[in-house]
């Protein structure tokens, strides 16, 4: 167990170089005037050109300046210094405010998910081809197919505007109830996923051998179900909730623009609207190094899970 | 953003499945079946269904919109007059017009072609990286297995949405053509990994068949085996993975629009106007309404149109 | 059965005249979207306390479901049993409730499957699952339960037992798992063991300890074994009788000295015909010809006529009933004298 963490905490190094390498080579490497790429099509001031020139060390070129400038903003970035946005303000400060609105948010929508897909998900399994089974698939399906740009303002405009259920939009530190709708929306397309994910893997673990030894031993099929068959079904289901919690933290850009949430999402969204190009590096090196410590816990979950990767 | 991983993420768990038991299992009862074909029977069981119909008739709906626009509608969609703003229907605008007093339903079937563009092109050059890739790891195994599948567990952990907007904030040309290969570009680099997997399972299973070792015993090149042999069989599968990435690349194209880094106006995309329309809402809600439907009816007949196909290839789990 | 005689006292006693296990004329079908398969046409056999009966057969030929029906664990749909008896100490399995039909299965009639790996569940460690029926039926707690399992880890002779109860089913050799199913299986002390195909994934030197365990565990234990298996080989040493099916009929059934000898069916005939022998030297091993029935097309008359060497028009026409050879053989074939006689030559 303890050398399987360890490889993977290896590997997650690796990726975490590789990423913010691309990411970084990305936005800086290439042609034309690095900080006309960062600014966009905006007007820069010689004040924000010195800024911009000092902090990433524009007057270094070449490879091995590259380089320097690369090893720099990873120590930066590991020191938690994410240096300035556009605005003047610190982005470090930004996502320190962000963070906590957006880990609420994603926690509404986490809990929509297993309440709601994960025990209909195992439902469907259990009376796979009977009409709870076939109108749920169907339902997921509908929800899978309508992408978040149409579900976040269909649902803001119905819900928020016409018939006044919930506040279409959240404003500066938003309370729970604020937080319900766009929880909602965010978590539907996890809903559905996780509904699908959690009926294939009861319905397969349903007909597996093991089933038929446990049948032969003269359990109740309460039992069957509830133990051998749920221990096992719930292994891909939870290892896709732990992903989808990173995903989630990560990616409520357009949910978070579309109901005004202060979070990290929103942000980034006002960052590439405004082309403040240090803010969405800034907060997309933030965000992969989420995404790369949320997959490292999933993982460590999955071994902790199912024993036979345990002992590889 | 999940959508352009939550179809792949169900389809990872079809193609999972436990080896069924021996005897007594239920469906290996008639013991030696007359040989029918697997797309004879697909075609039986896709015929009977309603869905497979209507996403199909949606489809060829949605193209022949992107095809020809002007059946559709008779007005310009740029003729955009300010005076006109939230006006109700009139003439051919059945669904009035706009914030800039543009008529919605024509920017709404315009809006078809850019979508069904970076749609099919972006699964065309998914497909073709897929098949590259699955067949070279499939076939040859050992090695180049290992080092493809490493690359394809590294392209499939990057988060989708933000690669594309870190890609995508590179390119500061406002030309439509440039904008929409970007797109196409960007959605194909990140997205083939899944269609990739399923090739690669499926070549592995071919390559194991008696006729593939018939076939190089009687002196057959790796190429010709792979071209002639086994390529046909990946072909089904990877078809369904990319019926349903299609729907998934619309909708992808949409977001990067509506984020503002994807098409730009005065080229026409749904994504565009539903973010145009969501602005002014609480004015009129058509503008917001009208592209929505549009989009989400469009993904919506792709996935679904993949999902009754992959049901009718693997009925297993019916 | 004449057997019985040489046996020890069964431990409880039988209803007067009555077998231990009685399966009398069951039919099941499976009904699926291509139609109806008939997997068990009339099969009767039984099993009296402390012998054991090899039931023999291709895949396909109902062995194993016939097992399943016993059990109760077919799943239905798509299996219906049509009609038949499955009488346990005079009690007809088939008319009881769920409920009580569930108290037999493990306790009464245990049985152990084909591929260990497959039937033990991959996330639980052995000890749990060996212990799992005494906790949940007996009431045990779990560091009795425990040390129970420990003894019958060391009763199926799995080395170290103790420092392995807490293993997962994958960190087991084939042979192992194998052990840790029959363990698990004997938890309860059935009366009756079903052993469907216990070696058919394993090793030949590891089949042949297995079936030596089995055939000592009945023994000191005194349950009734019923063996399923397509090899003949497996059976020779530890059966006392052997029913043979094709097509969802017992098409033979003697006891395993005059079956060796003398086969009285030409498909019995032609699998012994395909075993080779060390005693025969340059000898010519034959194959059964043509393919096993598709079961929703079965042929008419005999099902085996169409691959049979002996058949005749009768044999396109009529069924045959089982014929009576003496000393409880019976043989479903129209010539079953004639192919006896062939065979003995």
């Amino acid at each position: 167990m303890f050398r399987f963490i360890l490889r993977r905490l290896l590997q997650m190094v690796l990726a975490f170089f590789g990423t913010t390498l691309i990411v970084y080579a990305l936005m800086f490497a290439g042609q034309g005037d690095p900080i006309q790429a960062l600014a966009g099509e905006r007007p820069v001031t010689a004040a924000q050109r010195a800024y911009l020139t000092e902090k990433f060390h524009l007057d270094r070129t070449g490879v091995g300046g590259f380089f320097y400038r690369y090893f720099d903003y990873l120590r930066n970035l590991l020191q938690g210094d994410l240096g300035q946005s556009l605005t003047g303000r610190s982005i470090g400060d930004i996502l320190a405010a962000a963070w906590p609105v957006t880990v609420k948010l994603a926690l509404i929508a986490m809990a929509v998910t297993i309440l709601f897909g994960v025990t209909a998900g195992v439902l469907a399994g259990i009376r796979r081809a009977s009409i709870f089974d076939n109108s749920t698939l169907l339902l997921t399906l509908l929800v899978l197919g309508i992408p978040t740009i149409v579900l976040a303002p269909l649902a803001q405009y119905l819900l928020g505007v016409r018939w006044q259920l919930f506040p279409p939009t959240a404003g500066a530190d938003p309370d729970l109830y604020a937080l319900l709708l766009p929880g909602i929306v965010l978590g539907s397309l996890s809903l559905a996923t996780a509904l699908r994910l959690t009926r294939t893997s009861v319905a397969e673990n349903l007909r597996a051998d093991y089933v038929r030894t446990a049948r032969s031993k003269g359990l109740v099929k309460r039992r069957i179900v509830s133990v051998h068959v749920l221990r096992n079904s719930l292994i891909p289901v939870v290892t896709f909730l732990g992903v989808e919690l990173g995903n989630l933290m990560s990616g409520a850009i357009i949910t978070e623009g579309v109901f005004n949430i202060p979070g990290v999402g929103f942000n980034l969204f006002r960052g590439i609207r405004t082309e403040d190009g240090p803010l969405v590096v800034g907060i997309v090196s933030v965000l992969v190094v989420v995404y790369l410590v949320s997959n490292l816990v999933v993982d460590v979950l999955y071994a902790v899970l199912d024993p036979r990767i345990r002992y590889e | 953003m999940s959508d352009f991983e939550t179809v792949a993420a169900s389809e990872n768990q079809a193609a999972r499945r436990g080896p069924s038991g021996e005897p007594g299992a239920p469906n290996q009862v008639g013991v030696p079946q007359k040989p029918r074909s697997l797309a004879g029977d697909a075609w039986r069981d896709l015929r009977r269904k309603p869905i497979f119909w209507i996403s199909l008739a949606l489809v060829v709906l949605v193209a022949a919109m992107a095809a020809v626009p002007g059946l559709f509608t008779a007005n310009d969609p740029r003729d955009c007059v300010l005076a006109r703003q939230h006006a109700g229907p009139s003439g051919g605008a059945i669904f009035g017009y706009d914030f800039q007093g543009c008529d919605t339903y024509s920017r709404a079937v315009y809006g078809a072609r850019a979508s069904l563009l970076v749609g099919a092109l972006s699964a065309l050059l998914t497909g073709l990286i897929a098949l590259a890739v699955g067949l070279l790891a499939g076939y040859f195994g050992r090695w180049v297995d290992a080092v493809l599948s490493r690359v394809i567990d590294i392209v499939l952990g990057i988060p989708l949405l933000l690669a594309a907007i870190v890609l995508l904030k590179r390119v500061n040309s406002d030309s439509s053509t440039v904008r929409i290969s970007a797109v196409i570009f960007v959605l194909a680099v990140l997205g083939w990994t899944t269609a990739a997997r399923v090739v690669r399972s499926s070549v592995i299973t071919a390559k194991e068949q008696d006729y593939v070792a018939a076939a190089r015993m009687l002196g057959a090149g790796d190429g010709r085996i792979m071209l002639r042999h086994i390529l046909p069989n990946a072909l089904a599968p990877a078809i369904v993975v990319l019926t349903i990435a299609l729907g998934s690349f619309i909708a992808a194209e949409a977001t990067l629009s509506f984020l503002g880094i994807g098409l730009r106006a005065p080229a026409i995309s749904w994504g565009i106007d539903i973010d145009a329309g969501r602005v002014h809402m609480r004015e009129s809600a058509t503008p917001l309404l009208v592209p929505s439907v549009f989009l989400a009816l469009t993904v919506l007949a792709f996935i679904m149109l993949g999902d009754a196909i992959r049901d009718a290839f693997d009925p297993k789990l019916r | 059965m004449s057997q019985s005689a040489v046996r020890p006292t069964p431990a409880s006693p039988t209803p007067e005249g009555g077998h231990l296990l009685d399966v009398r004329d069951l039919h099941v079908e499976f009904r699926t979207g291509e139609g109806v398969a008939k997997v068990i046409n009339g099969v009767s056999y039984h099993l009296d306390p402390g012998e054991t009966l090899a039931v023999l057969g291709e895949s396909g030929s109902g062995k194993s479901v016939t097992a399943q029906a016993i059990m109760g664990i077919l799943d239905t749909p798509p299996a219906v049993i049509r009609s038949g008896e499955i009488r346990y100490r005079g009690r007809d399995l088939l008319k009881l409730p769920e409920e009580q039909r569930r108290q037999v299965r493990g306790k009464d009639i245990a049985m152990i499957f084909q591929d260990a790996l497959s039937a033990l569940n991959p996330v639980f460690g052995v000890g749990w699952q060996i212990g799992e029926t005494l906790r949940q039926r007996e009431g045990m707690s779990r560091a009795d339960a425990r040390s129970r399992a420990v003894e019958l880890m060391d009763l199926v002779r799995i080395p170290g037992a103790a420092s392995r109860i807490g293993d997962y089913p994958h960190q087991f050799s084939g042979g192992m798992r194998q052990r840790v199913m029959i363990a698990m299986a004997l938890a309860m002390n059935p009366k009756v063991l079903i052993a469907d195909e216990p070696t058919t994934a394993l090793d030949v030197t590891v089949q042949a300890q297995i079936m030596d365990l089995l055939a000592d565990l009945r023994r000191d234990l005194d349950m009734a074994m019923i063996l399923i298996t397509h090899d003949l080989g497996v059976v020779a040493g530890v059966a006392d009788r052997i029913a043979v099916m094709y097509a969802g009929r017992i098409v033979e059934h003697a006891d395993v000295h005059s079956l060796y000898r003398a086969p009285a069916h030409p498909y019995t005939k032609g699998l012994l015909e395909s075993i080779p022998r060390l005693d025969v030297r340059g000898q010519e091993l034959s194959t059964i010809k043509g393919l096993p029935p598709n079961l929703m097309r079965i042929p008419s008359g005999c099902p085996f006529h169409p691959r049979c060497p002996y058949a005749q028009q009768v044999c396109v026409d009529v069924v045959p009933h089982d014929l009576v050879l003496g000393d409880g053989r019976t043989s479903a074939c129209h010539f079953a004298q004639e192919v006896r006689d062939d065979s003995a030559r």
